[in-house]
């Protein structure tokens, strides 16, 4: 106890309705309830949000970046996954 | 690990940069890097939470009901820059308290302006039009910067702070097209501010001794030259329109370079006020230090209090 | 006193109650313990002082003398301040501070509620707005009581002390006199005695939850209604009016 700092938090802020909590940044808080406390007042003073998720930072597991390359490359040469790989003869419409 | 791998590493990791490709925390960069960043970016939380100070000084006696919200808001803005950038210090591995306790043992810098009192109501304008437009001047290039986290909080900083300069200008065009008292209380406070004020750009670039290396790695964009010149030419226009002098008898629009020709900047002051000597450091310095060590047992209490919350959970489940 | 009188009244003690606590908070602006808390802080002050603004334009068209809302916040007398004696209580330690908003957020909530029913069409839309910044002080200001109150020895110490000291001033906050009286039969005002049970029952729960304890019942003060405050509200005028009083008739 006594003179640890409070823990580190990340902030997820939903900015309307419909589309997804985006990661807004971090801060220190002593609880869940305060870190959302101070999510709103830090993260949403110009009516930036109105969902907030707050999750502690070391709680996130993130990828290694010295991995990235196994990880996300061999999706580089899968073009067809997308569908402008594909050819559709002139005139066919609504596809 | 192994010399040539640091030299292999190094070179990619330059490579990343002269094509643009951001820095991220887990990224691989060099100490020196790392360093550079940390130093920079608590120096500008430092500066956004000193910051808060002068203007501070002002709200409790704010003219009216408006200037008092506005104050605030702007204040708190800053409060919040703070944590923007203290967040961003965060990643890369240093502790914001402890950075917190390099500004309060004199180890950490801080913007030097925040060493100069606020006298007069004028002082809130002549913060708001020249601090706050110096400051976005260093800020808008930052928001391009190498590191992905400080770029992200400049982003975030200069949309939010695009209202600081406005009120700040408009509180002075008030004055300077008000009463002769008011327009005096104006030009007064232009002339304590405007030196400050190019100040804040740091040393010129001959004396500037990380400016090279923070060129190379794209934390800085511009030089401190470069920074103060631009910050003259469009200023000054802005003081003529509301009939306001600038106090350098050396200033003249250059035909032929299309800039501003300005006077010599005391470069004595500057340095005394950056070793911890003028008006206010101690102030400064003394009042963060109190607002942390009066909030330690307020740290304490709530630390204690999730502690016991999460036993009384765990027995409960 | 003609309805429009009691009306005037009756919106500057609203005006009041929130101008003064709100120009105490905007004082930690800067000082705050920790930098988060800074932040939330002077929400709340931004809070009051948008509500002080609100009433105050209410209270200036009601008296129709050609005064506005800054006329009325910084050009009256200290006797003209209608303000309960709790909110213009020195901040103290953040504790403190904490207590004072606790124990007004509580009222207010409650007082918000029933007024946002009132037959003024203003006085319902002012209190429907503000309701919902007070509901987040409330939830705030509770939240750190029980922190505080069930932290460490020091800080339950600390907190109680300043709830022992600031329980005085919590009957004011239901002083009603003709002004009331008036405006309660005309459904305009609310009888702050239909909810001081409930009152007493929300800030005890928070207080139980807390461990801490309100006093055995104590001399409770009053004045604040009637213009007659705590020594602390004329040095915290003299701040406040420091321009207007300097520069007459400047606008800034």
């Amino acid at each position: 106890m006594s003179k640890k700092e409070w823990p580190l938090w990340e902030v997820f802020i939903r900015s309307k309705q419909g589309l997804s909590h985006k990661h807004a940044g971090s801060l220190r808080a002593a609880d869940a309830e305060m870190a959302i406390n101070n999510a709103r007042d830090v993260y949403t003073r110009r009516s930036e949000g109105v969902s907030i998720w707050v999750v502690e930072s070391d709680k996130v597991t993130a990828s290694d970046p010295s991995e990235a390359g196994p990880l996300f490359e061999p999706s580089n040469s899968k073009a067809y996954r997308h569908p402008t790989f594909y050819e559709v003869p002139e005139g066919v419409k609504h596809m | 690990m192994k010399e040539q791998n640091i030299e292999e590493l190094e070179r990619q990791f330059q490579e990343k940069i002269d094509n643009e490709i951001k820095i991220e925390p887990k990224d691989w960069m060099p100490d020196a890097y790392r360093e550079t960043l940390i130093r920079q970016i608590s120096q500008h939380a430092h500066s956004e939470i000193v910051g808060q100070l002068p203007e501070g000084n002002w709200v409790t006696r704010a003219p009216n009901l408006r200037r008092k919200a506005v104050l605030l808001a702007k204040i708190q803005d800053e409060a919040g820059h703070g944590l923007y950038l203290y967040s961003a210090v965060e990643t890369l591995g240093a502790d914001r308290e402890e950075t917190i306790d390099d500004l309060h043992s004199g180890k950490a810098k801080y913007s030097s302006i925040f060493n100069y009192p606020s006298l007069t109501w004028a002082d809130m304008g002549m913060i708001g039009w020249l601090v706050d437009g110096a400051a976005i001047m260093n800020q808008v290039p930052l928001c391009r910067c190498s590191y992905g986290p400080y770029a992200r909080a400049m982003v975030r900083v200069c949309k939010e702070e695009s209202f600081h300069q406005r009120q700040g200008y408009e509180i002075v065009a008030k004055l300077a097209n008000g009463t002769p008292e008011q327009k005096e209380m104006a030009q007064e406070s232009l002339n304590r501010w405007w030196w400050p004020a190019l100040m804040m750009f740091g040393p010129s670039d001959a004396d500037s001794k990380h400016t090279e290396q923070s060129m190379k790695w794209k934390i800085k964009r511009h030089t401190n030259d470069e920074l103060r010149q631009m910050f003259v030419d469009v200023t000054v226009p802005q003081a003529e329109h509301i009939g306001l002098k600038v106090p350098d008898n050396d200033l003249k629009f250059n035909e032929e370079t299309g800039h501003y020709d300005f006077g010599e900047i005391n470069w004595d002051e500057f340095w005394q006020v950056v070793k911890g000597y003028g008006p206010c450091n101690k102030e400064r310095v003394d009042a963060r230090r109190k607002a942390k060590e009066e909030g330690m047992w307020i740290r304490e209490a709530a630390n204690a209090y999730a502690e016991k919350r999460a036993k009384r959970n765990k027995k409960a489940s | 006193m003609t309805e429009k009188e009691a009306l005037f009244e009756y919106l500057l003690r609203r005006a009041d109650d929130s101008l003064i606590l709100g120009h105490r908070l905007s004082e930690w602006c800067g000082h705050g313990p920790i930098l988060e808390e800074d932040i939330a802080l002077t929400n709340l002050a931004l809070d009051l002082i948008g509500q002080a603004t609100e009433w105050y334009q209410y209270a200036a068209q009601v008296e129709d003398k050609g005064r506005d809302e800054d006329d009325l916040a910084f050009m009256r007398i200290e006797r003209e301040y209608k303000n309960v004696l709790l909110v213009e209580q020195t901040n103290g330690d953040f504790g403190k501070t904490i207590v004072r908003q606790f124990l007004f957020d509580h009222f207010q909530n409650l007082l918000f509620e029933r007024l946002m029913e009132s037959k003024d069409e203003q006085i319902a839309a002012i209190a429907a707005k503000s309701i919902k910044e007070v509901r987040y002080h409330l939830k705030h200001s509770s939240e750190w009581v029980i922190r505080l109150g069930d932290g460490t020895e020091e800080s339950h110490n600390r907190v109680q002390e300043s709830l022992t000291d600031l329980s005085r001033f919590i009957d004011e906050l239901f002083y009603q006199d003709e002004v009331d009286e008036q405006l309660i039969k005309a459904g305009i005002a609310c009888d702050t005695s239909s909810f001081e049970k409930e009152y007493r029952n929300n800030i005890q729960a928070v207080i139980d939850e807390a461990t801490l304890a309100l006093p055995e019942k104590q001399w409770q003060l009053d004045g604040g209604r009637k213009g007659v405050h705590s020594e602390h509200l004329g040095y915290l005028l003299t701040e406040l009016q420091y321009m207007q009083r300097t520069y007459p008739g400047m606008e800034w």
